[in-house]
C-alpha cells in the first residue's frame, strides 16, 4: 500500500517538474498569439488568442527573419556534415589503429577538451580578420569543426560498436584503410553519426557568441543574433518579439522530438563510458 | 612501448647485425607507413591547430601586449595583470560570476538528482519525463533569456502580475542587483537539470538490482539505501557534473548578454549597477567593444585559472567525500 502512494507522489512530483519544463514553450505560445495589451493587462490573459499572424508581420518587418534563418540553415548544414565527417574519420582511426604518437595525439585532445572555448575566442577573431572573413558567413564554420568533443565520443562508440572481425575480414577480403571506414565502419555507426549530426546542428544553430562578435554586417546575421536585436529598445513590443522566439524555437523542439530517443541514448553514452 | 619477443633477452648490442630476428609479428613499419592513418586524422588537427591551440597560446601572448588591432603592439609585461588585480569592475564581475554559478549550480544538480531518482523509481511514462524534462536543454539560450526577460519584466512581467493577484508589490527584478543573478541563475537551472538529470538517470541504471535487493532484505530503508548505495556508487558520475557544472556554469555569457547587453539607458554591459556583468562579458565588453585587446585576453586568462583552481577545489571535495 505504501509503495503504491510512494509511486503516486513520484507521479506528482514529476509530473510538477514537466510543467515548469514545458511552461515557458506553452507561455510563449500565450504570448506570441496575444496583443501586447493583453498580456499587459491585469489580470493577464492566460489563455492562447488569435493574433499571431499580425504579431509574426511585425517580426517580418522588423528583422530580415527568413534571410537569418537561410544563413542559419546554410552554416549548421556545412558546418554539420564537415563535423560528422572529420571527426568519424578521425575516431575511425584512433578506435583500431595503432600509430606511432596515437595516445599523445589523443591525450592532446582531450586536454584541450576541457579549456574553455573563450580563451581563443580574441585570436581567433584576429585570424578572421586577417584572411578578410569578418563579416562573412565562412567564418561561423572553422571554429566550430574543432569538435574535440565529437571525435572523443565518436571514439567510444567505433571501440565497442564496430567489431574488429569485419575489419579483419575486410582487410583479408583486399579493403584499404578507407574502404574499411566507408564500406564497413560507417554502416555500423549509423546510431551515432545521427546523435553527433543532431548534436552539431543544435550547437551550431544555438551558437550565440561567435556570430555575435564575427557577424557586423547587419543585414548578414544568423537567426540568434537577429533575434537578441528583437529585445533592443525600452518600449518592447513582447507579443512580437515572442512571435520571433517561436518561430525560431519551433524547429528546433520539433528535430528534437523527431530524435529524442537515440540523442538522449547517445548523449548519455559519451558521459558514462567517459 | 611495444613489449620485447622473448627471444631478443640478450642485449641488442651483442646481436649479430644481419641475423634476421624470429618473431611472431610483422617486423616494425615506419612511420610514413601509417599515412593513411595520419591523413584520417589530419584535417581534424588542421583546424585544431589553426583555430584551438594557436588561438590559446596567442591570447596568451596578447596579454602581455597592449593593443588595439590596428596599431602597433607593444610589450608591457605584467602591467596588464597588475592593473587586473586592481581592477574593481573584473573583481565585481568574478564575484558576480561566482553568486551565478553557485545559485544556479546547487539548485539544478540537487533537483537533477532528485527527478532522477523518482524517474528511476516509477515504472510507466519514463521515457516521457526523460524527454519531458530534457527538452529546455535543446533550446538556445537567447530565447530562453528573452523569454526570461519578458516574464520577469519588472512593470508587466507575468510573475509580477501574478504576485499582484495575491497583494504582492511589483518586484524589481531586474534591477535589483541580487534578483538580477537571482533570474540569471533560475533561467540556467532551468536548462540545465534536466540533461543533469539524464546522466544520474543513465547512472542509476546502471547500478545492478541485486545490490539494493541485499539491502532492502537486510532492512534498509528507501532513504538509507539512497545514501548509503545509491549515491556512492553515483560518485564518478556526481564528480563529471560537478566539474562540467563548474566549467559550463562560469561561463554565463549569453543569458546576461541578451537580458542586459543592450541596455540603451546603461553605456556599461551588465544591467543596472553592473549586478550581471560576468567576466566573460566583461572580457566581451574589453576586448570587442574598446578594443583593448591586451586587456581582453589578460581578463580570460586570468578567468582561467580561477576556472582550473575550482575545479580542483571541487574535485577535492568530492573526493574527500568518498573517504568518509
Amino acid at each position: 500500500m505504501t509503495r503504491r502512494w510512494g509511486g503516486i507522489g513520484a507521479h506528482v512530483v514529476l509530473v510538477a517538474a514537466v510543467l515548469i519544463s514545458v511552461f515557458p514553450f506553452v507561455w510563449t505560445v500565450v504570448m506570441a498569439t496575444n496583443t501586447t495589451t493583453d498580456i499587459y493587462h491585469s489580470p493577464p490573459k492566460f489563455t492562447p488568442g488569435s493574433h499571431l499572424l499580425e504579431n509574426v508581420g511585425n517580426v517580418l518587418a522588423d528583422i530580415d527573419f527568413f534571410g537569418s534563418m537561410l544563413n542559419t540553415l546554410i552554416v549548421a548544414t556545412v558546418t554539420t556534415a564537415l563535423v560528422v565527417f572529420i571527426d568519424s574519420l578521425a575516431a575511425f582511426a584512433f578506435a583500431k589503429f595503432d600509430f606511432p604518437g596515437r595516445r599523445v595525439l589523443f591525450g592532446l585532445l582531450l586536454v584541450f577538451m576541457m579549456l574553455p572555448l573563450q580563451l581563443g575566442t580574441l585570436p581567433q577573431f584576429i585570424i578572421m580578420s586577417q584572411i578578410g572573413w569578418v563579416g562573412t558567413l565562412q567564418a561561423l564554420v572553422p571554429p566550430a569543426l574543432a569538435n574535440a568533443f565529437g571525435i572523443f565520443w565518436m571514439r567510444q562508440y567505433i571501440s565497442g560498436g564496430v567489431p574488429d572481425e569485419l575489419l579483419d575480414a575486410a582487410r583479408i577480403d583486399g579493403c584499404g584503410f578507407f574502404r574499411q571506414y566507408w564500406n564497413v565502419a560507417v554502416p555500423l555507426m549509423r546510431p551515432a553519426l545521427s546523435f553527433l549530426s543532431i548534436y552539431a546542428f543544435v550547437n551550431s544553430w544555438n551558437d550565440y557568441i561567435w556570430p555575435l562578435i564575427v557577424l557586423t554586417d547587419p543585414s548578414r546575421l544568423t537567426l540568434q543574433v537577429a533575434l537578441a536585436q528583437l529585445n533592443v529598445g525600452h518600449n518592447t513590443d513582447y507579443s512580437m518579439v515572442m512571435a520571433g522566439v517561436l518561430l525560431a524555437t519551433v524547429p528546433m523542439v520539433a528535430v528534437f522530438a523527431l530524435f529524442a530517443r537515440g540523442f538522449i541514448a547517445g548523449a548519455t553514452e559519451g558521459a558514462l563510458r567517459g | 612501448m611495444a613489449s620485447v619477443p622473448a627471444t631478443r633477452s640478450r642485449p641488442a648490442r651483442f646481436r649479430p647485425r644481419r641475423t634476421p630476428v624470429p618473431s611472431a609479428r610483422p617486423p616494425r613499419r615506419g612511420v610514413l607507413s601509417y599515412w593513411r592513418q595520419y591523413l584520417a586524422i589530419s584535417p581534424f588537427y588542421l583546424v585544431f591547430a589553426v583555430f584551438s591551440l594557436f588561438p590559446v597560446f596567442f591570447s596568451l601572448f596578447l596579454a602581455f601586449q597592449r593593443w588595439d588591432g590596428l596599431s602597433d603592439m607593444t610589450f608591457v609585461g605584467l602591467q596588464q595583470f597588475q592593473f587586473l588585480v586592481k581592477d574593481p569592475v573584473f573583481w565585481q564581475s568574478v564575484g558576480n560570476t561566482l553568486v551565478i554559478w553557485v545559485l544556479s549550480t546547487v539548485p539544478t544538480l540537487f533537483g537533477a538528482l532528485v527527478l532522477a531518482a523518482l524517474v528511476h523509481s516509477v515504472r510507466r511514462f519514463k521515457g516521457f519525463y526523460r524527454i519531458a524534462l530534457f527538452v529546455p536543454n535543446v533550446t538556445s539560450i537567447v530565447a530562453v533569456s528573452i523569454f526570461f526577460a519578458a516574464v520577469f519584466s519588472n512593470n508587466f512581467g507575468l510573475v509580477n502580475a501574478i504576485l499582484g493577484l495575491v497583494g504582492i508589490g511589483p518586484i524589481a527584478w531586474l534591477t535589483n542587483p541580487w534578483l538580477i543573478k537571482v533570474v540569471i541563475a533560475l533561467l540556467m537551472t532551468w536548462m540545465w537539470t534536466g540533461y543533469n538529470m539524464i546522466i544520474y538517470l543513465a547512472g542509476l541504471q546502471a547500478i545492478p538490482p541485486e545490490v539494493h535487493e541485499a539491502a532492502r532484505i537486510d532492512g534498509a530503508g528507501p532513504v538509507r539505501a539512497f545514501f548509503g548505495i545509491t549515491l556512492p556508487m553515483l560518485r564518478p558520475i556526481i564528480l563529471f557534473t560537478v566539474v562540467i557544472s563548474t566549467i559550463n556554469g562560469l561561463q554565463s555569457f549569453s543569458e546576461p548578454q541578451v537580458l542586459f547587453g543592450t541596455n540603451a539607458a546603461n553605456a556599461s554591459l551588465g544591467g543596472p549597477g553592473q549586478a550581471g556583468l560576468t567576466t566573460l562579458l566583461y572580457f566581451y565588453q574589453e576586448a570587442f567593444m574598446n578594443n583593448d585587446y591586451g586587456y581582453g585576453a589578460a581578463i580570460v586568462w586570468a578567468f582561467f585559472l580561477l576556472i582550473i583552481v575550482l575545479v580542483v577545489v571541487n574535485w577535492r571535495l568530492v573526493q574527500r567525500g568518498r573517504k568518509e
